[in-house]
């Protein structure tokens, strides 16, 4: 089942042109990794897709009511903002809002994923930058949508919560749900996703498993680097090991 | 019904009964009970019915919605300091208010008033809301908000000594300062309808602005119209403290004190705290109307001077608490 | 050896003061401009304060058209080369204190307190501007009216004055010697009044009430005379709303205040 299509999105900002004619899907079971360099357009695509930009084509997400979307689509954005001193578990909470309804069970589902139920008590705004990070992911889980998008949400967590993080998403992928993020660390792109979308040049460079897509030419002309790949019985192996220009 | 609703309305219900057994003439409580319920002739029915009962009422009107304002714009701007009295809402409604009363329009026509104080507070709003964006950083808040009570009360200043009334250059205090002294139904009624739109406007607001601790792209995320949120922040505080400014001067810190001391009391969540902080505030000017009764019984000793007293010490608690967050 | 000094003082000053009579005079506070006007000779007075023209403040408005006025500023007074200038206690205080230092003679009169008062102000303004025979006759003419007006009734209505901010003035005032004189019972008491609040006012009940005319232009102090309450005791009650004129300063004109509320105690009896 497609979750999310777009179709000749293009997306001007401030005159300036940053995506043309990107055409993209994500479906269940799938995660999603969106790569390429800082800059590159990365949050753009994912704010264009969820109608929070204007855009030019079409994107599935943005063409829906905005209730009927925050159904379809859970948003993580790249700012952790927690304006106001919350428990941890009313944080989680705030995920039911668009079904107004005041289920227990998914938000004590998310805290169980994200490891927070010693933290449930907590206010939001006292825990480190680390424990913050997954307190969103978890709100963002419950709002239990079909699809869930997150800008960067393993950046600033220790190695472990990383991996336990993209086996959250590998999990609920394999539940039946579609996952998308952005991330900037390869090897752990490789390992985890399902499937990579490299952003150059303000459009898709290339799309399809990280083996494939992952190849010298790829990652010199994306990022401008070369890196040691290697397949262990553990799964691929990247490690970036140097610029080239 | 949660526990701080109930006992704030517990409170609220003691500290009515309280402003209306308290006045310079001694009445016994229980006679004047008997009078406001009964009615009938005589002076205890007009000083119960016709004095303290309109004194009571908008109190508990105007703290409510105080309250309630104070809440709505911190909630909003996403910003502890942010108060309609400290940033100038009330100061350009009351100057809208003096202009009404001093042109005539008021006299023509009973509603310019309110309305007028209404279009001062909306500029108010308006200025202070594109000025700092839907993020209220602090520093573009507090400098905008001084900037905007800066020439709401030179303007005010000015229109009222250039009347010919020898006694309107002396209400520069009242209209800073805000009381409740010797107003009548008559005001209650001007107020209500305006005060009802507001309470009406903001009503709707709580889950949006649940939404927002978590940024306006995440709001916007899941499902709420921000630009629709804003109208309704804009228009209903407008409305509310509008209506407030133009029957009882502008009251000070009210906003700003009341959500402070009950975001403990909701968890923290900004759309549960509108209405624990309606009761709180109405509670706050209540008490603050009885307390300036006891002080000075033959004065008219300003609620601003009061609601300052108290209000300003948590307003430096909360400049250098902020100040220790940004270092 | 002091008293001696005094006495000597005096014998000198007193011939020189009546026989130079300062010929250009100038008034500088409403209630001296009324009794220069009333007491000075024709050509005598040449200016007085903007406000005597007043109507709400002023008795004798239309009598001021008649002189230039001044706006108590120490600048256009000097202009003016004043012989004498007159002053209030409490009027333009800098004013008076910078035409003292530029060696303009200025005699300062303070506000009647009481009907008593009266005759000694005219008193010392008419010997400041030489006119002994016009005063004394103002004088007399005043007290044969004022005991012809005084109330003799056994019984005092009570009676309130009321004015914007919800102030009130005591016995111990020019207005409630009015009052008291036109045979009410002020309730405010002795003393010299001040704040009354509605309350007060209500529980009290007078029997007439004596509220202030608004000035023109609005003002939330004037607000109270139109509230609830006060107009509830006005239609009950029997009402008067006056104008300051006649009220504000220790002049004759205060006999038309008096037999104006001799009119109302006699509509209630």
């Amino acid at each position: 089942m497609t979750l999310l299509t777009l179709t000749q999105m293009s997306v001007n900002l401030r005159g300036r042109s940053v995506l043309t004619d990107v055409n993209l899907t994500v479906s269940a079971g799938e995660v999603v990794g969106l790569i390429g360099r800082n800059g590159v357009g990365k949050t753009t695509l994912m704010r264009a897709a969820l109608g929070l930009i204007p855009a030019s084509g079409h994107s599935s997400l943005a063409d829906m009511s905005a209730n009927a979307r925050a159904r379809a689509a859970a948003w993580m954005p790249q700012t952790r903002e927690i304006a106001w001193p919350v428990s941890v578990a009313d944080l989680v909470a705030l995920g039911r809002l668009p079904h107004d309804d005041n289920a227990q069970a998914p938000v004590e589902a998310a805290l169980a994923h994200m490891a927070l139920g010693p933290l449930r008590n907590r206010r939001a705004t006292n825990l480190s930058g680390g424990e913050q990070a997954r307190a969103l992911i978890a709100r963002a889980l419950a709002q239990e949508t079909p699809l869930l998008m997150a800008d960067e949400p393993i950046s600033g967590l220790d190695p472990a919560h990383q991996i336990a993080t993209m086996e959250v998403f590998a999990g609920i992928a394999a539940a039946g749900r579609g996952v998308m993020l952005t991330l900037h660390d390869i090897g752990l792109a490789a390992r985890h996703c399902t499937r990579l979308v490299i952003l150059s040049d303000g459009g898709v460079l290339a799309d399809g498993p990280p083996g494939e897509v992952l190849t010298p030419a790829n990652l010199a002309q994306a990022f401008g680097i070369s890196a040691f790949h290697a397949d262990s019985p553990d799964g691929p192996v990247f490690q970036p090991l140097r610029r080239v220009t | 019904m949660t526990r701080p609703i109930f006992l704030l309305l517990m409170l609220v219900a003691l500290l009515a009964i309280g402003s209306l057994s308290i006045g310079p003439a001694n009445l016994p409580f229980a006679d004047g009970l008997r009078a406001l319920v009964a009615g009938g002739d005589g002076p205890l029915v007009l000083v119960m019915r016709e004095i303290r009962l309109p004194r009571m009422v908008l109190a508990v009107m105007i703290g409510g919605t105080l309250g309630l304002a104070g809440a709505a714009m911190q909630g909003y701007l996403r910003n502890p300091l942010a108060e309609p009295g400290l940033l100038g809402v009330s100061g350009c409604a009351a100057l809208g208010a003096v202009l009404a009363i001093q042109t005539g329009m008021s006299a023509a026509f009973a509603l310019a008033l309110p309305l007028s104080a209404l279009a001062g507070a909306v500029l108010a709003v308006v200025i202070l809301v594109v000025l700092t964006g839907p993020r209220g950083e602090t520093l573009t808040l507090i400098l905008g908000g001084i900037a905007i009570s800066a020439i709401a009360g030179a303007l005010t200043s000015l229109v009222l000594n250039l009347s010919p009334n020898p006694f309107a250059a002396n209400e520069i205090i009242f209209w800073m300062m805000g009381s409740l002294a010797d107003r009548s139904m008559l005001h209650v009624w001007l107020a209500l309808p305006f005060m009802i739109v507001g309470l009406a406007l903001l009503a709707g607001v709580g889950r949006g602005l649940d939404a927002l601790t978590l940024g306006e792209d995440a709001a916007a995320a899941m499902g709420f119209d921000l630009g629709m949120l804003r109208l309704r922040i804009v228009l209903g505080t407008a409305c509310v403290v509008g209506a407030g400014t133009a029957v009882a001067g502008s009251i000070g810190f009210v906003g700003l004190v009341v959500p402070h001391l009950l975001r403990g009391t909701v968890g923290g969540r900004p759309g549960p705290l509108l209405w624990v902080s309606a009761l709180g505030g109405a509670a706050m000017l209540l008490g603050a109307d009885i307390a300036v009764r006891l002080i000075a019984p033959d004065r008219d000793l300003k609620l601003g001077v009061l609601t300052a007293l108290v209000g300003a010490p948590f307003f430096l608690h909360l400049v250098w608490r902020s100040r220790r967050q940004r270092a | 050896m002091l008293r001696r000094a005094l006495c000597l003082l005096l014998a000198f000053a007193a011939p020189a003061a009546a026989q130079q009579a300062p010929a250009r005079v100038v008034s500088m506070n409403l209630c001296t401009d009324q009794m220069a006007m009333l007491l000075a000779a024709p050509g005598q007075l040449i200016s007085v304060s903007s406000l005597a023209r007043d109507r709400q403040s002023s008795a004798m408005a239309d009598e001021a058209m008649r002189y230039p006025v001044n706006h108590g500023l120490a600048e256009e007074i000097w202009l003016l080369k004043p012989d004498l200038v007159i002053a209030g206690t409490f009027t333009a205080r800098a004013s008076v204190e910078m035409l003292k230092r530029l060696g303009v003679p200025v005699l300062t009169v303070p506000p009647a307190y009481g009907l008593a008062d009266i005759a000694e102000r005219l008193r010392l303004v008419g010997d400041a501007i030489g006119q002994r025979d016009t005063t004394d006759a103002v004088i007399t003419d005043f007290k044969t009216r004022l005991a012809a007006l005084r109330a003799r009734t056994g019984r005092r209505p009570s009676a309130a004055l009321y004015y914007a901010n919800g102030y009130t003035t005591g016995n111990q005032t020019l207005a409630g010697e009015i009052l008291l004189t036109a045979g009410f019972a002020n309730i405010a008491g002795d003393g010299g009044g001040g704040r009354m609040s509605l309350e007060a006012l209500a529980m009290a009940s007078p029997e007439a009430l004596i509220t202030g005319q608004p000035y023109p232009g609005a003002s939330r102090s004037e607000e109270i005379l139109d509230h609830p309450v006060v107009r509830r005791i006005r239609a009950a009650r029997a009402s008067r709303s006056v104008t300051d004129s006649d009220w504000l300063c220790g002049t004759p004109y205060v006999l038309r205040a008096i037999s104006d509320l001799s009119a109302l105690r006699q509509e209630i009896e």
